[in-house]
């Protein structure tokens, strides 16, 4: 899909193979499956170039970089299909994945259901790989991550994170033609500011590592903490919070898997017997958009197939579903481009997602507030009840009482016990959507949400 | 494989380090599912590589590369040193490694059967025969069943000597029962949840399992919980089966004495510890029956935190963590060590993949058993609920409070179990739990269960941890929060 210029082996240690390269690689392959009696085969490369600098204690006690390069086999025969995957690129390696898969896939009964390869697909072109970033060096990275802790060590804090950068690429190609590429490039930076017994934290993620400010988010985090001392205790009960976009990521991230239609075949999704009703607020919409300039990620899911833009919720109703080949022609509808790669039993997920939002601010929604919490972020979110989507999960650096239009004071640390579907139908403001990244679902555009009636059960001891 | 790590010992040396170790690793993987009758993943894998970690200028670098090549080695050992010296450009102190001796050892696991040599026709027709089982019981809406298999060769080297060898066989199996009725979801699963049973030993620990007999029970208790009570919110004495108890050590025992928490080092992600130093051998954590050891030794058992040597060439031990009630140990590693007065490592550095850097992480973090008959257990309680087989799981960032929901409960009335309750849950704060333990029950009931998904570290890695538990006891503990009066 992007421009490659070099091979791995001009490039030297630290850079991804070329498409030349990985096209080779892929018809080795597939010559191989041929030649091995595969009726059809399917080959995915996957290459990995990242190097992450730790750091703690204000100063980095970790600091690694990673390259590899992974094959994975699906072979064909008989309506029936395995994977095998392997890192081993000389040719009898190969060769001994290409059989073991086919002995593999030899070994089960027939799948009726099972369906062909699909053919050569054409693909929205996407750019998202930032020769900046890739070129970014560990001795750069020191430098950012110095500042941030010389910063710490002025507040009279304590820093610990992590700044990343890496590049990867990935392939999928078959033996009915089909041959997609992709690569991207990808910078983050987190850090937790720690000052007496309380912590606060800021967290980016970029293609672009000149879109990332380490020493903005440094700050952020360092006034919060500033902010976040002396926590008082609150009664645990219902409150209005103010979700800041990453604690509304952590927690709506567990609600996607549901919009498989392989889930709610399965009778394992919230979605059952709901699509089409008024399930969230009117102030509510949802799609899944690969090409959305927020998000990241291939344009083609599992299987090489395009990813389409999928409208799932439009006005609190849901009104579609996600849907693989397999899961499509069960229903009688189009793919949509979402399918994991085959074999597995969980089908198909969207993994762009991107809220409409609202027109507040975050200072608007703080304002408008009589009495309520502002979230900086959520932790070790559990799934409680799978129906009503009742979710368990901690505050974490960083809750502050509102009061009056303002905040007032840090507050110690609550347990929420929360259905997802009543949280979206008592959303009462939004800010715009912005690309946001926490530590429990992948990253997604959100906005930060103003939520009446937010149930907290219990309360810890910071 | 160590004339490759020998390349990568030597270019540290000459490039700078000051000490270095390098891993190979070959790590294969078989995945087997069923779901409703069908085969779901079928798949194999395999990945090789080394890794490369340094010393150099007083600070850690590490590097590593799927390109098994004496180039390749070289320039990946020449990469490791290059980061460790940007790494001291912001370091805080020089990094101080308690002494070790320098071994030269190969090890297996031992297992009868290698589950990569049973017939993959013999595999799938165990899964196919238990998920027909299940889906027998009229009621249930999806059945699921798995098997996941793991072989593991690592060639450990370092710059003291040491050349370690270690060949480990993991297996794992089990099977769900899904119910969907009216506006809920309710599931049953053998021999636990979120993947079953999982054990350092060979495909005898499927055929122990004995998934196919199981089967109809899982399915009719999946339905049943449709018709059963909703459990009480209340105060009250609470029985665990000992694979939830198994969960519970990990999260409010295992991870607060792991010392690079304690020492802030994973306060970005993970999380720290309420486990400060100053509370080593004065924290009463538990009552006077509450004793806990970390074990990777292999007496211990055949479990996921079993091994001769860690990651970093320091021999598997016991630790007592609790001794008697009072809090005597964390898990420590060759840097942490002395931050605890201790001379030597206490073995628990370890790393997922050729790919990662070892890092502290939980062994075999065991509840040692107590005296009690599991039928005296209920007999001698008036009024509680048994609950078994986890659902879902949390607790807060220093390990304080917690939250955990069970698949099934039953309730006991005069010492007799009476009926089966749904949704349960209990929660409390980590020590008051374990003060309120008055009961443990024999290792006639004690069996070490394998977690094998537990996620630390940056970049994130998943470990497998073991935990030996018995059912036990508890009183006053806070019961239902988390589904209130459904």
């Amino acid at each position: 899909m992007t421009p490659h210029s070099k091979s791995r082996i001009d490039e030297g240690a630290r850079g991804l193979s070329s498409e030349k390269r990985l096209h080779e690689l892929m018809q080795t392959v597939i010559r191989l499956g041929k030649a091995a009696g595969a009726e059809e085969t399917e080959v995915h490369l996957d290459e990995t170039l990242d190097a992450l600098t730790r750091f703690a204690n204000n100063g980095i006690h970790q600091n690694v970089a990673e390259h590899g390069l992974t094959v994975s086999v699906r072979t064909f025969l008989d309506r029936k299909t395995a994977r095998v995957t392997t890192n081993k690129l000389d040719e009898d390696s190969l060769r001994a994945a290409v059989e073991s898969s086919l002995s593999l896939a030899q070994s089960q009964p027939k799948v009726p259901y099972l369906l062909p390869m699909p053919a050569k697909q054409r693909y929205q072109r996407v750019q998202r790989f930032v020769k900046s970033t890739a070129e970014l060096s560990a001795a750069e990275r020191a430098r950012a991550v110095r500042k941030a802790c010389d910063l710490a060590v002025k507040e009279g804090q304590v820093a610990a994170g992590i700044f990343v950068s890496g590049q990867m690429q990935s392939a999928v190609g078959n033996s009915r033609g089909l041959f997609a590429t992709y690569r991207q490039t990808r910078a983050e930076f987190s850090i937790t500011m720690q000052q007496e017994a309380a912590t606060s934290w800021a967290k980016g993620n970029a293609a672009d590592v000149r879109n990332l400010d380490p020493q903005v988010l440094a700050q952020r985090a360092s006034k919060k903490a500033r902010l976040a001392t002396s926590a008082g205790e609150l009664p645990p009960e219902k409150y209005t919070v103010i979700l800041e976009p990453a604690a509304v990521l952590d927690l709506v991230g567990f609600l996607f898997y549901d919009f498989a239609a392989t889930a709610v075949d399965d009778k394992r999704s919230c979605l059952n017997d709901r699509m089409g009703k008024q399930l969230f607020g009117e102030n509510i919409s949802i799609c899944d958009d690969a090409y959305h300039p927020g998000q990241l990620g291939a344009p083609f899911d599992g299987e090489g197939i395009p990813r389409q833009r999928v409208l799932l919720v439009d006005k609190g109703v849901p009104r579609n579903l996600v849907y693989s080949r397999s899961s499509a022609k069960r229903a009688g509808k189009k793919p949509t481009g979402h399918g994991f790669a085959l074999p597995n039993e969980y089908g198909e997920a969207p993994m762009n997602l991107v809220f409409s939002g609202g027109k507040s601010s975050l200072e608007e929604m703080i304002a408008s507030t009589d009495r309520g919490l502002l979230v900086t972020r959520l932790w070790y979110i559990r799934e409680v009840d799978p129906y009503e989507k009742v979710m368990t999960g901690m505050t974490r650096d960083g809750l502050f009482l509102v009061e009056k239009g303002k905040v007032t004071s840090a507050a110690r640390n609550f347990r929420f016990n929360q259905s997802v579907l009543e949280m979206l139908r008592n959303v009462e403001l939004m800010s715009p959507a912005v690309r946001a990244t926490g530590e429990e679902a992948f990253e997604m555009v959100v906005p930060a949400m103003k939520i009446n009636g937010f149930q907290f059960t219990e309360v810890t001891k910071f | 494989m160590y004339d490759l790590a020998t390349h990568a010992l030597d270019t540290a040396r000459v490039r700078g380090a000051s000490y270095a170790d390098a891993r190979v690793m070959h790590l294969r993987q078989r995945d087997l599912t069923t779901k409703n009758g069908e085969v779901g993943t079928l798949a194999q894998s395999e990945s090789i590589g080394i890794g490369v970690r340094v010393l150099a200028s007083g600070a850690w670098g590490f590097a590593s590369t799927d390109r098994l090549t004496k180039e390749g080695v070289v320039t990946c050992a020449a990469e490791a040193v290059k980061i460790a010296k940007a790494s001291a450009l912001a370091k805080r102190s020089d990094v101080i490694m308690a002494p070790e001796d320098a071994y030269v050892d190969s090890w297996q696991s031992p297992f009868r059967k290698d589950p990569f040599e049973i017939p993959l026709e013999t595999q799938l027709e165990l899964l196919l025969k238990a998920d027909a089982e299940m889906r027998r019981v009229k009621g249930v809406t999806l059945t699921e069943t798995d098997l996941q298999f793991r072989k593991i060769d690592s060639w450990f080297a370092s710059s003291i000597g040491s050349r370690i060898h270690q060949r480990k066989v993991i297996s794992g199996c089990g099977i769900v029962a899904t119910c969907y009725q009216g506006e809920e979801i309710q599931k049953r699963s053998y021999p636990n949840s979120f993947g079953g049973q999982y054990a350092l030993r060979g495909y005898e620990l499927v055929e122990e399992m004995d998934l196919v007999k199981h089967a109809p029970r899982v399915a009719e208790e999946a339905v049943a919980l449709h018709s059963a009570a909703q459990c009480p919110r209340k105060n009250g004495t609470l029985i665990l089966s000992g694979s939830q108890l198994g969960l519970q050590i990990h999260e409010s025992v295992g991870h607060p004495i792991e010392l690079d928490r304690v020492l802030g080092q994973e306060a970005n992600f993970a999380g720290t510890s309420f486990l400060t130093l100053d509370k080593l051998n004065k924290l009463k954590y538990g009552t006077d029956i509450v004793n806990v050891v970390a074990d990777a030794r292999l007496e211990h058992g055949q479990g996921l935190g079993t091994f001769a040597y860690d990651d970093e060439g320091v021999p598997a031990q016991c630790t007592d963590i609790i001794k008697d009630g009072q809090f005597r140990g964390y898990l420590s590693n060759r840097e942490t060590a002395h931050l605890v007065g201790l001379a030597r490592s206490s073995g628990t550095m370890r790393t997922e993949s050729w790919n990662r850097l070892p890092i502290i992480r939980m062994t075999n973090i065991s509840l040692l058993p107590g005296t009690w008959k599991e039928n005296d257990l209920i007999a001698d309680t008036e009024d509680g609920i048994l609950m078994d087989t986890n659902r879902s799981w949390s607790i807060d960032d220093r390990r304080y409070q917690f939250q955990f929901s069970t698949e099934i409960a039953w309730e006991i009335k005069g010492g007799k179990k009476v009926r089966i309750l749904k949704n349960p849950s209990y929660s409390g704060i980590t020590t008051e739990f374990w003060n309120s333990c008055d009961a443990i029950c024999s290792r006639d009931y004690w069996t070490l269960w394998g977690t094998p998904n537990c996620g630390k570290g940056q970049p994130m890695q998943t470990m497998g941890t073991g935990h030996g538990a018995s059912p036990a006891r508890f009183r006053n503990v806070r019961i239902g929060t988390a589904f209130g009066e459904k």
